[in-house]
């Protein structure tokens, strides 16, 4: 990888986050549907005991569907005028590609990160001491990395001709079940929920990162020859 | 004499050889030695009575499904190797990926009838199973996007990239399971040695049921591909008469 | 379904599946055989 293929991925990154900028998908739908499911868990769930025990687990949950609908426009924009085959043609590095995408999507997910855990300490009264708060937004941090790659590899694949968008969550559930489950785990370590302390959610750090890892590296490798037509 | 004519009447003859039918013959015969075998012959288990019977289906459906899906990963990585090609390896791949849901299936069933049985509960969350239904969804990924159209070389390539990602996700997602939930008892079978000859008969029988399934389906699959082609050539010559 | 409904009915999906797979993929492939003459399959 040369300087060539990064500055051409922060071009990629620079101009999604631009489309995003101006067009506010992401503020004025994608976090609103979040939040909105967040209020949802509420009314299924019913119970403020059981709420503030699951909080952790629904806020990556709400994070996790809100991934889909990121990728998928993510790539929508690029499908529209034909500009992935564009790119393609013109000899674009498919690694640029992915990395320029992956960044602007982990970018978009951290903003809304944020705003479910403000919304998890707000509506299910959550609340994080110091300790917590540095496990939390490594946890954030690190978390957005993996989901990041992992939806833009698969993501390019659902790319495209209509009957492929919905394959994007039978693809990508099951794969990010790992960062589900590490997530959810430091989440609660830092909530203190269950009186866990916030020493046992950094081992559940590790397993995201090898996943965050993991897939940056495949990702950026597979993208290519999966998505190349 | 079409072809539809020569085959008429006579079950496998398409894809069908010698050493098929014998193999078919071979498994039928196996079939009912091990529902013989499984259902009358051997005895209930110490601990878990009669459902332990179950378990020479289940668990030889579980090792198959593991091999097919090796084998999908191996012929994948084949295809993908420039020297090694050949679009018969994205069949094998296809062909034994099919084959590996089928009998992921079936054991995810079984596995839940025994659970029903044993411990009164269709289902646990424990780390092998999860991880089984995990393997489950993502092959029926896997083939969904075999089936999302281009040339053959475009799926072969997909499917193949996407069957490696799988073999990298599925340790992954076992290791955290695992790290989830660690509470799984391994229900001890006290097997005596004619439970054992039947549970390793079961494993031959799968296998034979495997390998004939393999090789039918993917001969099907590269018949299909035949007739893509050729629909393709006579599509072009169609196009070339319009215009010459 | 008492214990030896289970049972059976476990054997009994078991050779249900497989078989209905295995008629399944004989019939797909009689049918596209009709378009395809005997000497383009290379395992004949």
């Amino acid at each position: 990888m040369n300087a060539g293929t990064l500055s051409v991925a922060r071009a990629i990154a620079r101009r999604d986050l631009l489309v995003e900028w101006r067009s506010r998908v992401v503020t004025n739908q994608v976090i609103p549907f979040a939040v909105l499911v967040m209020v949802m868990f509420a009314f299924a769930l019913d119970s403020d005991a059981v709420l503030e025990r699951v909080a952790p687990g629904l806020v990556w949950l709400a994070t996790i569907f809100s991934v889909l609908f990121l990728t998928a426009r993510s790539f929508a924009v690029e499908t529209a005028d034909g500009a992935l085959d564009a790119m393609r043609s013109a000899g674009v590095n498919p690694m640029a590609i992915y990395l320029g995408k992956a960044v602007a999507v982990a970018v978009q997910l951290l903003v809304l990160d944020i705003a479910l855990v403000v919304a998890a300490v707000v509506l299910y009264r959550a609340d994080v001491s110091l300790g917590g708060g540095v496990l939390l937004v490594t946890t954030i941090l690190v978390a957005t990395t993996g989901l990041a790659s992992v939806a833009t590899l698969y993501g390019g694949l659902a790319a495209g001709t209509k009957g492929r968008e919905t394959l994007l969550p039978l693809l990508l559930l099951p794969v990010v079940a790992p960062v589900l489950i590490g997530a959810t785990r430091a989440t609660e370590s830092a909530f203190g929920t269950n009186g866990i302390e916030v020493s046992e959610g950094w081992p559940w750090l590790g397993l995201l990162a090898v996943f965050a890892v993991l897939f940056s590296v495949v990702g950026a490798v597979a993208f290519g020859p999966l998505v190349d037509e | 004499m079409t072809a539809s004519t020569a085959t008429r009447g006579r079950p496998d003859r398409v894809t069908g050889t010698p050493f098929t039918r014998a193999l078919g013959i071979a498994t039928l015969v196996g079939i009912v030695w091990l529902t013989w075998f499984g259902l009358f012959v051997t005895p209930a288990d110490v601990n878990q009575g009669e459902s332990v019977r179950i378990m020479y289906a289940h668990v030889p459906g579980a090792w198959l499904a593991y091999l097919a899906f090796i084998v999908t990963a191996v012929s994948s990585a084949a295809y993908l190797w420039r020297r090694t090609r050949s679009l018969t390896w994205d069949r094998i791949a296809g062909a034994s990926a099919e084959i590996g849901v089928l009998f992921m299936g079936i054991s995810l069933v079984t596995g839940s009838l025994w659970g029903r049985l044993t411990w009164g509960t269709f289902w646990t969350w424990d780390a092998r199973l999860t991880t089984t239904a995990f393997l489950f969804v993502t092959y029926v990924g896997y083939l969904a996007v075999r089936n999302l159209g281009g040339t053959h070389h475009q799926r072969a390539r997909r499917s193949a990239v996407l069957a490696l990602l799988a073999v990298l996700e599925i340790p992954l997602v076992h290791f955290s399971v695992e790290l989830w939930n660690s509470l799984h008892q391994e229900a001890s079978v006290a097997m005596d040695g004619l439970m054992l000859f039947t549970l390793f008969l079961g494993v031959i029988v799968f296998t034979l049921m495997y390998v004939w399934l393999l090789l039918h389906r993917q001969r099907a699959l590269a018949l299909q591909d035949l007739v893509d082609d050729t629909g393709l050539d006579l599509a072009i010559a169609a196009r070339r008469a319009e215009v010459g | 379904m008492d214990d030896l409904g289970f049972i059976v009915a476990s054997y009994a999906v078991t050779l249900v599946a497989v078989g209905l797979f295995a008629w399944s993929v004989v019939r797909r492939s009689r049918r596209l055989a009709e378009q395809v003459p005997p000497e383009d399959r290379p395992w004949t």
